[in-house]
């Protein structure tokens, strides 16, 4: 037996580490499907209860929609369950092309790849796209997945301050000797709910021909007037190189996620990106279900405008009671804590009150920055919005954390 | 502060603060352990060393432990400096 107690230990002793770190996540199992209203059991074993549900990337509120659910059990019958082989070999159907044309139609590029995940189109496009002769330049902020990718590209990697747009026009002047430049940066920033300044960064990367790398999953689908993303809502649209996005927030949130770009970077990628090459294709019921998704965002842009509503309504309510939010104009509404344990005993007594959020500390979110990530859906009614602030205005009372500014809260964490 | 020591802080505090942030940084400050630096944007950190003291610190020696002081990183500038010389 190669797992000797000896090595077994070693790894316990890791877990009890992280546990005494306050580190240690723990699933909650729903009994229900994605929705605004969940029925949670947690923890394990304890008595499904229903709650509201204010954390997940449901933005659209697509991912449980009947017309979606139907075509994606039309896809299954049609096209089968599984692909049973990658995308090159025999694992590509007519509908993953049509998707992918679907999708270059709708965010305004000049090809799209699927993949897997947007986790493996960043981990894949940089070491597919770039080398030793290129720098990557990252908003220090840029999602985990980016920084993997980055990792795995022999090209000089280069941070700026997050959206600090002096310090990236240093970086770019710094790098000019390179036969490459590319700037690399989430459109809607996961944690703190801002957006990138893409007008600005577009500006200079024409000034200091570089190329540029957006991540717009937290975008795509209701960013802009017409939900095309980030480039949209900044007014560069057509004017990204390279974009990646999921399938697995907005548009139905199954999971899938794509490239889209410049033909010749896409096609790069059909070359070169690992996952792509080396993963199996995404499966034709979750194709069905996307390609639904972007029937139903294509002729209305009611889901998108609720959820704009939605967002300032929660906003104003969470300020109305005397949160500290960070500033922003998406669906991600942070609520500052500034501590680990507050961050994680607020949620537990938000949980005890009907409301499903989670705090978020160290090391997702920088030390002393600790929160709860609030997250809106179209599928959230008024109603859920107006009973999710009671729960929070209890347990914000219950903390007297109610009326304290940013700088009340730091000192009370570091006491 | 000797030379070493002044560039290397005055670097972090321009290369890693942000505007408005009031935290001072001294030979002591845990700069990774703090979260000040992450290994993520370290590199350019390590790129300014090599390029303006002429040195090459080997990926090993770029541990977030070497780096997590003022006063370490000028320690692993010496050592290295050094080496240069022994080298040269």
């Amino acid at each position: 037996m190669a797992f000797a107690d000896t090595v077994r230990h070693r790894y316990q002793t890791d877990l009890e580490g992280i546990k005494a770190a306050g580190l240690f996540k723990e699933e909650r199992y729903i009994h229900s499907p994605q929705s605004s209203e969940i029925e949670v059991e947690f923890p394990v074993g304890s008595v499904v209860r229903k709650c509201i549900n204010i954390c997940a990337n449901n933005y659209l509120g697509l991912s449980s929609h009947p017309e979606v659910i139907a075509a994606a059990h039309a896809g299954l019958d049609a096209r089968g369950y599984g692909m049973s082989s990658v995308r090159f070999i025999c694992g590509t159907q007519d509908i993953h092309r049509e998707l992918e044309n679907r999708l270059t139609a709708f965010l305004g590029t000049e090809d799209t790849l699927l993949f897997p995940s947007c986790m493996d189109a960043n981990a894949g496009f940089f070491e597919a796209c770039l080398n030793e002769q290129d720098v990557m330049i990252a908003d220090r902020l840029v999602h985990a997945s980016i920084v993997d990718g980055m990792r795995l590209c022999k090209a000089m990697q280069d941070t700026y301050k997050h959206s600090d747009m002096g310090h990236l026009e240093e970086k770019l002047q710094e790098h000019q000797d390179k036969r490459s430049r590319m700037v690399i940066t989430d459109g809607v920033f996961s944690m703190d709910g801002d957006t990138a300044k893409l007008a600005e960064i577009v500006a200079l990367a024409e000034k200091y021909n570089a190329i540029v790398f957006v991540d717009d999953s937290h975008a795509t689908g209701f960013m802009g007037k017409t939900g095309r993303g980030t480039h949209e809502h900044c007014g560069v649209f057509g004017k990204i190189d390279v974009t990646t996005t999921t399938l697995g927030k907005a548009l139905g949130g199954a999971s899938g996620g794509c490239v889209s770009g410049r033909r010749e970077l896409v096609e790069m990628c059909r070359q070169r990106a690992r996952p792509y090459l080396f993963s199996n294709a995404v499966a034709p019921v979750i194709v069905a279900g996307a390609l639904k998704v972007l029937d139903l965002i294509s002729a209305s842009t009611d889901r998108r405008d609720k959820l704009e509503w939605n967002a300032r309504y929660w906003r104003g309510l969470l300020k109305e009671a005397g949160f500290d939010l960070k500033e922003g104009d998406t669906p991600i509404v942070p609520v500052m804590l500034y501590d680990a344990k507050l961050a994680q005993d607020f949620a537990r007594h938000l949980f005890d009150e009907g409301v499903y959020a989670i705090g978020f500390f160290f090391p997702v979110v920088p030390k002393g920055q600790a929160r709860i990530r609030t997250q809106l859906s179209a599928a959230h009614e008024k109603h859920h919005l107006d009973a999710a602030i009671e729960a929070f205005k209890k347990v914000g009372k219950k903390h007297g954390i109610l009326g304290l500014g940013k700088k009340e809260l730091m000192a009370r964490a570091a006491a | 502060m000797d030379e070493i020591t002044q560039a290397v802080r005055d670097y972090i505090m321009r290369e890693y603060l942000e505007d408005g942030d009031e935290r001072t940084i001294t030979e002591t400050t845990p700069l990774i352990s703090g979260g000040i630096v992450d290994s993520f944007s370290m590199v350019s950190l390590l790129r300014f060393l090599e390029k303006k003291y002429s040195i090459d610190i080997p990926e090993e020696c770029a541990t977030p432990e070497a780096f997590d002081t003022v006063e370490r990183i000028a320690g692993l500038v010496r050592r290295f400096q050094q080496a240069e010389v022994v080298r040269g």
